[in-house]
C-alpha cells in the first residue's frame, strides 16, 4: 500500500462532470503452476480500458461472459486490485488510498450483485444485513439504527416487519431488494450494478429495473449497469459500452450505437438479439460468429476480434487488422468505436433491425420496453405528474410470503 | 435522503422472530431417530462422566476382599449381592470402576477437542484467509504432523516427556490427552482452511468488503459462522477417535495409572480372566462401543441437519 501511496501524482486532469474516470485500467490474473507456483502467464481480464462515467448517468456495459465486464465493475470500486492504470473517483485516485481512506471512500460507492442467493449472508437476519453498513461506518445506533433499517426496507419496497427474517425465507426478487437496501444504507453516489437482473425471473426483472430507475431519480445516483442483454441495456442506459476480450470496442449513446454500430462485433451481438417482429426478423441480415472467444491468456495480435470478424473476411483479410490494435476513434459526437474499418461497418446493414420507429402495440414486449424507455429522464426535475403518481403507488411485493411460509415450498433433501 | 414509499399498505405481515438456521437444524435433528439415540447416549455419558462417582456404590479403588474370599477367590460374577456387575479378582466393584472410567473418556473428549479448537481452527483460519505464503507455510507444517503415525507419535510423546519437568508438572493422563490432541488437530485445520477458501470468494463476503467491513470482523462475523456446521460435525465425529485412542493407550499401559482405571485398562486387566469371567472384558467393551456409537450417530445426524444438501453423501 505504501508503494502506491508514494507514487507521484499523475498529470491527470479530471473533469468535474465525471464521477468516475477509468484510465488505461488493466486487471491481470496470474496463472501459477508447478510445485514452485511460478507464474506461467496471466489472464488479461481487463487489458487497457479508458472511459468515464458522468454524474447521474446510467452507463451500460455489455459483452459476452468472460470478457471482463464484471472485473471492470469490481476494479472501479477497488474490490479487485488493478494490475495497471488508474481509477479516479470524484478526482481521487483510488489506487493511492490507504486502507482507512479507502474504507471511508466505500461510503460513496457500492455494488449490487448478480446472484441474489449468494450475496446475502445466510446466517444473518435481514435487519443485521442492512444494518451492517451502518455499524461499519458508525452511521446510526439504537433506535435510530432500527428506524433507518425500516426506512431502507420501505425504500426498496419491502415490509419493515421483515427485519427478523433470514434470507432463505425470501424470493429472488425480494432478496435482490435486500441487496439494494444494503447498498443504499451508506447513501452512495455511484453504484456498480453487476448483472442485477440476469438471475431473476423475467416477471421480476422489470420490477427490479423499475426500482433501480426510481431510486436513481429520487437519490440522484449514478449506475454502471453491467449486463449481457443488449435489449435491456438499450432501454435504460444513457450510454452503452461494448466489451470484447478485456477491451471496450464501442461506446456511445444507445440510439446511435444500436442503429449505426461502428464495430463488427456490436453488429454480431445485435444480430443475436431476437426481434419480436417476424417481418423485420426475416428481413434483417444476421451474422453468426464462428468459434469461441479466444483465450484471454494469449489474445490475438492486432485487433482482438479479427479471428472471428465477418468484416475482416469480407474485406479480404486486410493486414492492419492482424498487426495494429485499433484505438477508440470518434465516429460522430460521443459515439466511438475501435475498428480500422468502422466506416465500412456502418455502411452495411448487418444485425440491425429497423423496427424502432414503429408504433408500439400494447401487450407486446415492445410495449413493456417502451415503458421502461420512458423511465429515462435526463433532468430529474422533468418527472411529470403521472410518473410521480405511479411512483407513489405501492411497489408490489411478490405474493407468497405473507400468508404462508415459503420454506415449505423449497425442497430440503 | 427521502423515503420513497410508505410500508406497503394492505400487507398482512406480522413481526415475528423466524427460525434461524440453528433452529432449523434442530428441527431437522429432532426428526432423525438415530441422531436422537446418539444424543441420548452422549448425554448419558456426559452425565456419568460428571456425576458418576456420586452414583457409584463403591469408591473405584475399594476392595471387597471379604466377598471375594467368601466366593473362594477370583472375580465375582455379575449379579452378586452389592456388586451388580461383579468385581475383579481384587474385589473392586466393576460398575463403580466403569463409572469412573466414563469420567476419563469424557475428559479425553473435552481436552482433545479443546486442543483441536485452539490449534486447528486458528491455524486453518489464518491459512485460508491470508492464502499465499502464510497458507503454504502453515499447510506444509500441517502435512508434516499429518504424516506422522499417530499412535507411535503419542507413545513417543508421552514416554519422552514422562520424566522431564514438563511431564512431571502435568498429570500423566493429561499428557496423553495433549498428545492425542496434537496429532488430531490437522484434520480440523484443513477443514477450516477449505471452508475459508470457499467462503471468502462468496459474494456476501465481497459485499462486506465493498461496505468497508474490517478483515477481522469479516472472519468472525461472516466466515466462521458460515463454516461452523462442518467444523462442529468434524469435532463430534473426531471424539470417538480420541476416546478409542485413549482406550488403546490404556490397554497397552500408557496413560492412566492403577488403581485408577479407564475402559481400555479395564479390558487389559480383565483379559486374564476372559475364559472364566468374560464380563470383565465385555462390560468395558460395551461401554466403549456405546460411547463411540453415540458420538458417531450424533455427528452423522448433525451433518445432515446442518447441511441438508449433503444428506446421504460422505
Amino acid at each position: 500500500m505504501t508503494a502506491t501511496a508514494e507514487r507521484p501524482p499523475e498529470a491527470h486532469v479530471t473533469d468535474p462532470r465525471n464521477i468516475v474516470e477509468v484510465d488505461d485500467l488493466k486487471v491481470h490474473f496470474p496463472i501459477r503452476s508447478g510445485i514452485f507456483k511460478s507464474v506461467q502467464g496471466s489472464v488479461k481480464a481487463v487489458d487497457g480500458v479508458t472511459f468515464d462515467v458522468r454524474r447521474g448517468e446510467i452507463l451500460g456495459l455489455v459483452g459476452e461472459s468472460g470478457c471482463g465486464k464484471s472485473t471492470i465493475g469490481r476494479a472501479m470500486i477497488r474490490l479487485r486490485e488493478p494490475t495497471g492504470g488508474h481509477v479516479y473517483f470524484d478526482g481521487t485516485d483510488l489506487g493511492g488510498l490507504g486502507n482507512e481512506a479507502l474504507r471511508k471512500m466505500r461510503r460513496r460507492m457500492q455494488i449490487i450483485f448478480q446472484d441474489p442467493y449468494g450475496s446475502l449472508d445466510p446466517r444473518m437476519t435481514v435487519g443485521s444485513i442492512v444494518s451492517e453498513p451502518l455499524d461499519t461506518h458508525g452511521l446510526a445506533k439504537g433506535q435510530a439504527k432500527r428506524d433507518r433499517v425500516a426506512e431502507l426496507l420501505a425504500l426498496v419496497g419491502l415490509d419493515p416487519n421483515y427485519v427478523q427474517r433470514y434470507p432463505h425465507e425470501f424470493s429472488g426478487g425480494q432478496r435482490q431488494r435486500i441487496g439494494v437496501a444494503r447498498a443504499l444504507a451508506v447513501e452512495p453516489e455511484f453504484i456498480v450494478c453487476d448483472e442485477p437482473i440476469s438471475a431473476l425471473d423475467v416477471s421480476i426483472q422489470a420490477q427490479v429495473l423499475n426500482l433501480l430507475g426510481d431510486l436513481r431519480k429520487r437519490l440522484g445516483l449514478t449506475y454502471l449497469f453491467v449486463a449481457h442483454d443488449l435489449s435491456v441495456v438499450k432501454h435504460i442506459s444513457d450510454r452503452v459500452a461494448v466489451m470484447y476480450l478485456g477491451k471496450i470496442v464501442e461506446i456511445g449513446p444507445p440510439d446511435q450505437l444500436y442503429s449505426v454500430p461502428g464495430h463488427p462485433y456490436t453488429r454480431a451481438l445485435l444480430s443475436a438479439v431476437p426481434v419480436p417482429d417476424p417481418t423485420a426478423e426475416r428481413k434483417r441480415k444476421r451474422v453468426i460468429l464462428k468459434g469461441d472467444v479466444p483465450s484471454p491468456v494469449n489474445p490475438p495480435s492486432g485487433c482482438r476480434f479479427h479471428t472471428r470478424c465477418w468484416l475482416y473476411e469480407r474485406l479480404g483479410q486486410p493486414e492492419n487488422c492482424r498487426t495494429d490494435d485499433p484505438e477508440l476513434t470518434v465516429l460522430e459526437g460521443e459515439h466511438r468505436a475501435a475498428c480500422h474499418y468502422s466506416a465500412e461497418a456502418q455502411k452495411t446493414d448487418v444485425g440491425v433491425a429497423h423496427i424502432d420507429d414503429r408504433p408500439v402495440r400494447h401487450g407486446t414486449p415492445d410495449a413493456a420496453l417502451a415503458y421502461l424507455a420512458a423511465e429515462k429522464v435526463e433532468d430529474p426535475a422533468a418527472i411529470d405528474a403521472t410518473d410521480s403518481a405511479r411512483l407513489e403507488a405501492p411497489i408490489v411485493v411478490e405474493a407468497g410470503i405473507d400468508e404462508e411460509d415459503p420454506r415449505t415450498e423449497t425442497p430440503t433433501a | 435522503m427521502a423515503t420513497i414509499s410508505r410500508p406497503v399498505p394492505g400487507t398482512l405481515v406480522r413481526p415475528r422472530r423466524s427460525a434461524g438456521l440453528w433452529a432449523d437444524a434442530w428441527s431437522r435433528l429432532r426428526k432423525n431417530r438415530l441422531a436422537l439415540f446418539g444424543l441420548v447416549l452422549v448425554s448419558l455419558l456426559l452425565f456419568t462422566g460428571i456425576f458418576g462417582p456420586l452414583l457409584a456404590p463403591w469408591p473405584y479403588q475399594a476392595q471387597d476382599l471379604k466377598a471375594v474370599a467368601a466366593a473362594g477367590g477370583g472375580p465375582l460374577p455379575p449379579g452378586s449381592p452389592n456388586h451388580i456387575l461383579g468385581t475383579d479378582q481384587l474385589g473392586r466393584d466393576l460398575f463403580s470402576r466403569l463409572l469412573d472410567g466414563a469420567r476419563i473418556s469424557v475428559s479425553v473428549a473435552f481436552v482433545v477437542q479443546l486442543v483441536i479448537l485452539t490449534l486447528g481452527v486458528p491455524i486453518g483460519a489464518l491459512a485460508g484467509w491470508f492464502g499465499g505464503r502464510v497458507d503454504n507455510l502453515l499447510m506444509r507444517f500441517t502435512d508434516i504432523i499429518y504424516a506422522f503415525p499417530d499412535l507411535l507419535f503419542i507413545i513417543l510423546l508421552s514416554v519422552a516427556f514422562r520424566d522431564t519437568a514438563f511431564g512431571q508438572a502435568i498429570d500423566g493422563l493429561l499428557m496423553v490427552f495433549v498428545a492425542i490432541g496434537i496429532t488430531s488437530w490437522v484434520t480440523v485445520a484443513r477443514l477450516v482452511r477449505g471452508q475459508m477458501l470457499a467462503l471468502k470468494e462468496t459474494e456476501f463476503v465481497e459485499a462486506a468488503r465493498a461496505i468497508g467491513v474490517k478483515d477481522r470482523r469479516i472472519v468472525t462475523r461472516h466466515l466462521l459462522p458460515n463454516g461452523m456446521g462442518p467444523i462442529i460435525v468434524a469435532i463430534t465425529l473426531g471424539i470417538p477417535g480420541a476416546i478409542l485412542a485413549e482406550a488403546t493407550l490404556a490397554y497397552i499401559g500408557i496413560g492412566v495409572q492403577p488403581p485408577r482405571a479407564s475402559w481400555g485398562s479395564l479390558i487389559a486387566e480383565g483379559q486374564k480372566w476372559i475364559r472364566s469371567e468374560p464380563h470383565l472384558v465385555t462390560f468395558p467393551a460395551i461401554a466403549i462401543a456405546l460411547a463411540l456409537i453415540g458420538f458417531t450417530f450424533l455427528g452423522d445426524g448433525l451433518r445432515d441437519a446442518l447441511d441438508p444438501k449433503l444428506k446421504g453423501k460422505q
